[in-house]
């Protein structure tokens, strides 16, 4: 009896040492192979930058490819939860795949901070009060774009994107804010690498102007087709088809191109700053947008740390919305539904020196949130 | 529809199909002669147009990174028929498929572990870029028109390496009876790495001209593999003049789905539905063509039964 | 006793054992991996009928096994989201029971793969593969193109289906329920390979002039197979959507068919338990060689590589030795 009691206090001690001594355990699932995995890439070296630049030892981040499959991420994100025990998950890039994961792993309690994908439904209806988007909403470069193309007084835009969901979402979020005519409206194939019927529609059809989301190498395709077809309407678009990672092989028949981003590495605060020249000096290159995102992502984190435990989750919930970091975006706060309120700038791609890279020419938007909030019941 | 715009359609139509027979001869050929089914043939085309996008940067050639993507092709595809494929001739359809898929694996990868994530540089040299005013007062890129001109030519000249050649004669004599010709003292292992090493330069010829108006990056030979099958299917497999006729018929197919479709809805539903239900099915048709040629036809339009 | 069977029994032994000592350790984890390696083994063991028994080298069987997915999608999201799947002729809401799930699931499979198999059969060979490559790659693209059900972003069910007696959400016990049905599945196999029908699905690989000049149409014979082979992997890819609670046109991708036909082949192609063999080597391999590079698939390719040019007859092969021929 007595033994049994004092093996007893013995492990309740044990257990009281290990909940004041564990710390935060982080699940990061993001494409490193196949494809898209530059993305990831980013994310994970923006990420893991700012846990070696805060030092915190007691943060301990478990990092795994998804190959970009929704499947695999599924099955991640349930060793993540069922075998490593974490407590926050992150890292996912594909909306697809967000919608596969965030659903399950916050109705198992698990906090998630996206730091790229920001599909619609889970900014509307299907928010949860343990989803934060440290990006953007999908729509919001988009509207952006929009935003900017009225500005700019266009009249009659030919708009193109990829056949699905956030292809149509793009669309429908540039004709949100333009508001002008369209000389045409088409959907491509997804993947699809040679756009010469569309470039001829686009000559055909009389428009002052393009706008186009294409991902990846979509992007860099029609990019260098179009600047070789001779057709010489001005082009917008959001910046994944201008980051820093994908800008070098389009090369210069990006440049002039005007995109919609909230980040830059030339805006103006101290925190940018010391981002672009410790990522420089860590991994030698640029920061993309995806990097910045990653990095803003991981501060977050490690300011939320530093005021609550995780294991008290209204504390840590509540950490999370003040969000008080210092952004590289400059000024950043969460909406009602834990998606960013933040500006979107202007950028038009430049060359400096050997480099093709990005330069802020104005802002679209300010303080722009995103048009699901009021779906949004936490 | 004006009939400048089905004019430059056609030209386009046209474009996609030359060069989709560029990748599709080279697998023809392999398997007519050798009866390999080559999953690993877009691995080739991604290697040529990384190598030339390799030599572009290194040199500013666009003539020297063709000739790379020609070199690198034909020598990453000796070294797989050596190693590799040579093995897998006696095998079964299965073996051939497993075996060839993993190499698309280990290429990929490699590759990515070679050159990095992102996607690279190559563009089109400027003597080329830019548009040319044709009759009729049609723009089109003048880069296009050359890929149509070399597409053409090679196709020619394949034609006339297997009519005329010597190495014509043993590829003709491999594909109608492989055991004699290797009665009648001919090399066989030498012709069938030649014959392998020409496919796969065919492939990386048309990655290089296709990366320099695409992207050059990991898994750009997939899609390109899968078309090429539809191509090699619909001609007939083994047919160099059915990849020919496949590849023109599989490229207007898709350009003027991809334009008619969605004008063809369009008629009958409001305009962002028709768009949207129209590219769907222009993203299918090309399988349907395959679908119907090979109802008609089970052996493709110029195959052996 | 023969060695095959010796190493089959051992296979289901590690079924049997390994889960519940994995549950008991807390590893819930190895649990649904092990629920996965068992939900693959079904659609490969659906792909060795055709494949393995009746010589079908079906390129596209990733078409059945989404189709299964999407029969679990549809029928769950309407439930979810109350919206009656079906007003006419009769109200049908949806559903989140996993039987009338599997049997619809069932029935679907049977009628694409009907479909196909009508139009593919007619062809042979290498033609026969990229027919059916080709109609896979017709439904991926479709899947992803049609706005209805999610489009690329695919469909997440929120909470997994459920069984009657059962509480799924706990892994054992949906692991063993996918367990039973692998054995069932296995058990139909073996049956159909012991039967009349089996033998002459065997002999129109083997020799279809012969089985025409005993007046059996090879024809009805394949294509009775390809039914059936695509409605157990139609099967498969409904309990592989429950497994994740969410499908996607990646379950359509070429990809797919060809991990199916990859575990197929690592195991041994036309023995009973290849696939289950293949696809318990293949999800190892994935674990362990996914946690230890980025560049994990170069690894993998060579394990392949090496199976195909030193291993003939996949890992079965390897222990219980090349089959025995049955001419």
């Amino acid at each position: 009896m007595k033994l049994k009691s004092i093996a007893l206090a013995a492990a309740m001690s044990a257990l009281a040492i290990g909940a004041h001594a564990e710390g935060l355990k982080v699940g990061m699932i993001t494409t490193l192979s196949g494809g898209g995995a530059g993305l990831g890439i980013d994310v994970r070296d923006g990420f893991m930058l700012a846990m070696k630049q805060s030092g915190r030892d007691d943060i301990e981040v478990v990092i795994e490819d998804d190959q970009r499959k929704p499947d695999i991420a599924v099955q991640l994100a349930d060793k993540m939860i069922q075998s490593e025990k974490v407590d926050v998950l992150t890292g996912i890039i594909w909306s697809n795949l967000a919608m596969a994961v965030v659903p399950a792993a916050t109705a198992q309690n698990k906090f998630y901070l996206s730091p790229n994908a920001g599909p619609s439904a889970l900014a509307g209806k299907r928010c949860h009060k343990n989803y934060f988007n440290v990006a953007w909403q999908n729509d919001n470069l988009h509207e952006a774009a929009g935003a900017y193309a009225k500005g700019a007084g266009y009249k009659n835009t030919f708009i193109l994107a990829p056949n699905y969901p956030a292809g149509k979402d793009a669309l429908t979020g540039y004709k949100r804010m333009y508001g002008g005519d369209l000389a045409g409206e088409t959907y491509t194939k997804l993947g699809q690498t040679d756009y010469a019927a569309e470039i001829a529609q686009i000559r055909a059809s009389g428009a002052d102007s393009v706008f186009f989301f294409l991902p990846g190498g979509m992007g860099i395709a029609f990019l260098k087709q179009y600047a070789d077809s001779g057709v010489d309407l001005p082009v917008v678009g959001p910046a994944f088809s201008f980051d820093q990672g994908i800008l070098q092989a389009v090369g210069e028949a990006a440049l002039g191109v005007i995109n919609t981003s909230q980040w830059n590495k030339d805006i103006d605060n101290a925190a940018n700053s010391a981002f672009v020249d410790s990522f420089q000096a860590e991994y030698g290159r640029l920061p993309s947008l995806y990097a910045s995102q990653g990095f803003d992502t991981a501060n977050l984190l490690i300011s939320a740390a530093g005021k609550a435990d995780v294991k008290d989750q209204d504390a840590f919930r509540a950490a999370l919305e003040a969000a008080e970091f210092d952004s590289v975006r400059g000024d950043f706060a969460f909406g009602p539904n834990h998606h960013p309120v933040q500006n979107i700038y202007v950028r038009e791609v430049i060359k400096e020196g050997d480099v093709y890279t990005n330069k802020i020419v104005g802002t679209a938007l300010e303080n722009h949130a995103d048009a699901y909030a009021g779906d949004c019941k936490m | 529809m004006p009939t400048y715009l089905i004019v430059e359609q056609l030209l386009n139509g046209l474009q996609f199909g030359v060069m989709l027979f560029l990748s599709a001869a080279g697998l023809t050929l392999i398997f007519g002669v050798m009866g390999l089914i080559n999953l690993a043939h877009g691995s080739l085309y991604m290697i040529g147009a990384f190598a030339a996008a390799a030599v572009a940067g290194a040199t500013g050639s666009f003539v020297m990174a063709l000739a790379a993507s020609l070199a690198a092709a034909a020598a990453a595809g000796a070294l797989v028929e050596i190693l590799v494929i040579r093995r897998l001739y006696d095998r079964d359809h299965l073996d051939q498929v497993l075996a060839t898929f993993a190499l698309i694996l280990i290429f990929s990868e490699g590759t990515r572990w070679m050159f990095g994530s992102f996607p690279l540089f190559l563009d089109v040299p400027s003597y080329l870029s830019g548009p040319v005013t044709l009759p009729g007062g049609i723009q089109y890129p003048l880069y296009r028109l050359t890929i149509i001109g070399i597409g053409l030519a090679i196709a020619a000249g394949l034609f006339l390496l297997i009519a005329r050649t010597r190495i014509g004669i043993r590829i003709r004599a491999g594909e109608a009876d492989r055991e004699m010709i290797a009665a009648l003292g001919v090399d066989i292992s030498k012709l069938y790495t030649l014959v392998f090493a020409l496919g796969a330069a065919l492939a990386g010829l048309s990655g290089a001209l296709v990366g320099a108006i695409q992207s050059v990056q990991v898994g750009m030979g997939e899609p390109v593999l899968i078309l090429a099958f539809v191509v090699i299917v619909i001609g007939g497999i083994g047919s160099i003049k059915g990849a020919l006729v496949g590849s023109l018929l599989v490229g207007l197919t898709d350009t003027f789905g991809r334009i008619l479709l969605p004008v063809a809805f369009g008629t009958f539903m409001e305009p962002s539905a028709a768009n949207s239900v129209g590219a769907a099915l222009a993203s299918m048709s090309i399988y349907l063509l395959m679908a119907v040629v090979l109802i008609v036809r089970p052996t493709g339009l110029y195959g052996r039964a | 006793m023969r060695r095959e069977t010796f190493v089959n029994i051992a296979a289901l032994a590690a079924l049997f054992v390994l889960p519940v000592w994995a549950n008991a350790t807390g590893e819930t984890y190895w649990v649904t991996l092990t629920t996965k390696v068992v939900i693959l083994a079904i659609a490969g063991v659906g792909l060795n009928l055709a494949l393995g028994l009746g010589g079908l080298v079906s390129f596209g069987h990733a078409a059945f096994f989404g189709v299964g997915g999407y029969v679990m999608g549809i029928l769950a999201s309407h439930l979810q989201d109350y919206v009656p799947l079906l007003t006419w002729p009769f109200l049908f809401e949806g559903s989140n029971q996993m039987p009338v799930i599997w049997l619809v699931a069932l029935v679907f499979g049977a009628l694409t793969a009907l479909s196909i198999g009508l139009l593919s059969l007619r062809t042979s060979g290498v033609y026969f593969i990229m027919i059916t490559l080709a109609f896979g790659q017709m439904l991926f693209y479709f899947a992803i193109s049609w706005p209805a059900y999610g489009g690329e972003d695919g469909l997440s069910i929120y909470v997994r289906n459920e069984f009657p007696g059962l509480n799924t959400l706990v892994p054992i016990e949906f692991y063993g329920l996918c367990l039973t049905v692998l054995v069932a599945v296995l058990f139909l196999v073996w049956r159909i390979s012991l039967s009349s029908f089996g033998l002459a699905l065997g002999a129109a690989r083997q020799n279809a002039e012969r089985l025409q000049a005993v007046g059996i149409e090879p024809f009805r014979i394949r294509l009775t197979a390809f039914v059936i082979s695509g409605a157990i992997t139609a099967l498969a890819g409904a309990m592989y959507a429950d497994l994740n609670r969410f499908v996607s046109p990646n379950m359509f991708s070429w990809q797919t068919s060809g991990e199916i036909m990859v575990f197929v082949i690592l195991g041994g192609v036309g023995r009973l338990f290849g696939p289950v063999l293949g696809a318990a080597l293949f999800i190892l391999m994935e674990h362990i060689l996914g946690g230890m590079s980025e560049f994990w698939h170069i690894y993998l390719g060579f394990v392949l590589l090496g199976v195909v040019l030193f291993a003939r007859g996949g890992l079965m092969g390897l222990l219980a030795g090349r089959e025995v021929s049955h001419d």
